[in-house]
């Protein structure tokens, strides 16, 4: 898909889907998925080398993604399904007894795309290294996508893992910051400010980039391909990403109530109505 | 009679992590090993040199340990963590439970320093919980060996083994008694058979059982003693077999004894073979600084212990 308007479009019906999952299941994070579906498509339609059918867990010789936030899995679910991992029509399944669309993403289940569990946060940083570790190991040239919400950099672990990647030179690594400053109880700066998040990686001895329109496909690209360049430089490399919570759907725009609130019938086909192109939904 | 062991002097049960993983390492290039700062503690010193590529040294970070073992075994690569028992538990459970045991990853996560018989560190460093924590996580693999041979051989058998699993060892030089060979994930170990009393035990206190039964057998109670080391999955057949043979047994082990083997065995005799049974082990309660022989003495998980509750149990039996 080289077109932007076509990816601009797929933008579009991945944030459809997103709606319509959360809405059958009645539960689900709209905010954070919605803020993140630029990057997610960028990701697995321009940036990545990869295969989806048949799905390797072990990714050999492929890019690899972690996510991070688990709780954004529907927009991680539509963007795996719309890449070929899994049927679109499983969609429908999410957060639905018996299905492989749990909550939070695992690889329990076996759904084709997902290599570990998320949710409890934290944790993806960590295995991000891990994995770019085995890599290099293999002599294996791909790269290693993470993302991580701005709320979950509150965790401690992911600090030991910030430590632990700039002062061993895992620079086959890119992690991504979802900078929506937007947490569960309100704005990141009042629930625990965490300052010059740049200045904090960059004396972490990481390469920073970022990108302040994080909800334009064309700058998120841009901004991935420049984060390409710089790995292999003996420095992992991150990217703020400034996004917008809820983007996409004017009543949850930059609005922290919407991380984890479901919407109902009405509010369904208002924000449908927002975002008319559809590629098909599920 | 089968008497199946035979004392081969003292040695450190660690000891015998730290030989079998140099050994698998030159035979396994997937072999690797991770320390959080504890490298000599855990024995893992000669690993790292002869291994240097396949050794990472990740600092006080165990959260962080974990989950970098857990991203390099899903490009097929076998990691063993190393720390104390304590750190390689409770201080990282959401990481092992989430990013290892739901993910199904084939992290072995190596734990020394159980128990109390670490000794002077006291209670922040001693772990009697650990076994139930990790029994209690689904898939979860629960291995405590009780000497340097038995901790030889479970360091090797892991590694052919697919799945996370918890491999629990100790500090101190205790007795090195088993036989070559005789070990197998799930499997019981059968150390002398008996008729009177079966004694159920694992990690240090198997070799205080092999002496509680000795001395008892001259007093006429002929005990049979059977070391568990894998308290899960566990060997119920093997359990069931000589508790049907005895009807009662004492199961003894440094360890709470809420959530420990003890308690695995019990839930298994209600459902299937009720019968009475006497703990050897630590009543709910904290560690202390002291000499080990101080502590197994002043917590109650000696051999005397052992042969006081065998006494015990024995009396009830037979005025049944």
């Amino acid at each position: 898909m080289n077109n932007i308007f076509e990816l601009k479009n797929l933008c579009t019906q991945v944030r459809r889907d997103i709606l319509r999952m959360i809405y059958y299941a009645n539960s689900g994070h709209p905010g954070g998925s919605l803020g993140c579906t630029e990057f997610f498509v960028a990701l697995y339609k321009k940036i990545m080398n990869y295969t989806s059918n048949p799905f390797k867990i072990e990714g050999k010789n492929e890019d690899v993604f972690f996510l991070s936030n688990g709780h954004i899995s529907p927009v991680y679910y539509s963007i795996l399904s719309r890449s070929g991992f899994f049927n679109i029509k499983e969609l429908y399944s999410f957060r639905k007894i018996n299905s492989r669309l749990q909550g939070h993403p695992t690889n329990h289940e076996g759904l084709p795309g997902i290599r570990i569990s998320s949710g409890s946060l934290g944790q993806g940083m960590s295995v991000s290294i891990g994995y770019a570790i085995s890599k290099k190991l293999n002599n294996d040239p791909y790269l290693v996508y993470s993302l991580h919400g701005d709320g979950e950099l509150n965790e401690g672990q992911i600090w030991e893992a910030i430590l632990y990647a700039g002062a061993k030179k895992i620079d086959n690594y890119i992690a991504t910051i979802d900078y929506n400053k937007k947490q569960i109880d309100g704005s990141t700066d009042d629930v625990l400010p965490m300052g010059n998040l740049k200045k904090k990686f960059e004396s972490f001895d990481w390469e920073v980039l970022e990108e302040y329109e994080g909800n334009n496909i064309e700058k998120v690209i841009n901004i991935l391909l420049k984060a390409k360049k710089k790995t292999k430089k003996n420095k992992p490399v991150v990217i703020i990403l400034h996004t917008k919570m809820g983007y996409g759907v004017d009543f949850m725009y930059d609005n922290h109530i919407w991380h984890g609130k479901p919407i109902n019938k009405e509010q369904l086909y208002k924000s449908l109505e927002k975002l008319p192109e559809t590629i098909g939904d599920f | 009679m089968i008497f199946n062991y035979k004392y081969q002097g003292l040695k450190q049960t660690r000891l015998g992590f730290g030989d079998a993983l140099v050994k698998i390492g030159e035979n396994n290039d997937k072999i690797i090993a991770l320390c959080a700062d504890l490298t000599e503690s855990l024995c893992m010193t000669n690993f790292s040199k002869k291994f240097p590529k396949r050794f990472f040294q990740i600092g006080i970070a165990e959260s962080n340990m974990i989950g970098i073992a857990s991203g390099l075994s899903i490009n097929g690569y076998i990691p063993y963590t190393g720390t104390f028992a304590n750190f390689s538990t409770s201080r990282v459970y959401d990481q092992i439970r989430q990013s290892v045991s739901y993910s199904n990853k084939n992290v072995k996560i190596c734990a020394s320093h159980s128990g109390i018989s670490l000794g002077e560190d006291g209670a922040t460093h001693q772990s009697l919980e650990d076994i139930g924590l990790m029994k209690m996580l689904p898939g979860m693999t629960v291995i405590n060996t009780c000497d340097y041979n038995q901790t030889y051989e479970a360091t090797i058998a892991i590694s052919k083994y697919n799945g996370p699993v918890y491999l629990r060892f100790g500090r101190p030089e205790v007795a090195n008694f088993t036989k070559k060979n005789s070990f197998k994930i799930g499997k019981a170990l059968l150390l002398k058979e008996g008729k009177d009393v079966t004694i159920i035990s694992t990690g240090h206190l198997v070799w205080e059982s092999i002496e509680a039964a000795n001395f008892l057998l001259k007093e006429g109670i002929d005990c049979e003693v059977i070391n568990i080391h894998t308290i899960k999955p566990l060997d119920e057949k093997f359990i069931l077999k000589s508790v049907l043979k005895t009807r009662c047994l004492i199961t003894a082990e440094e360890h709470n004894y809420i959530g420990g083997l003890g308690e695995s065995i019990a839930g298994l005799l209600s459902k299937k073979l009720p019968t009475l049974q006497y703990f050897v082990a630590v009543n709910d309660m904290f560690g202390e600084s002291g000499k080990p022989k101080e502590l197994m003495k002043k917590y109650k998980i000696t051999t005397k212990d052992i042969i006081k509750k065998v006494n015990k149990i024995f009396k009830k039996k037979i005025n049944k």
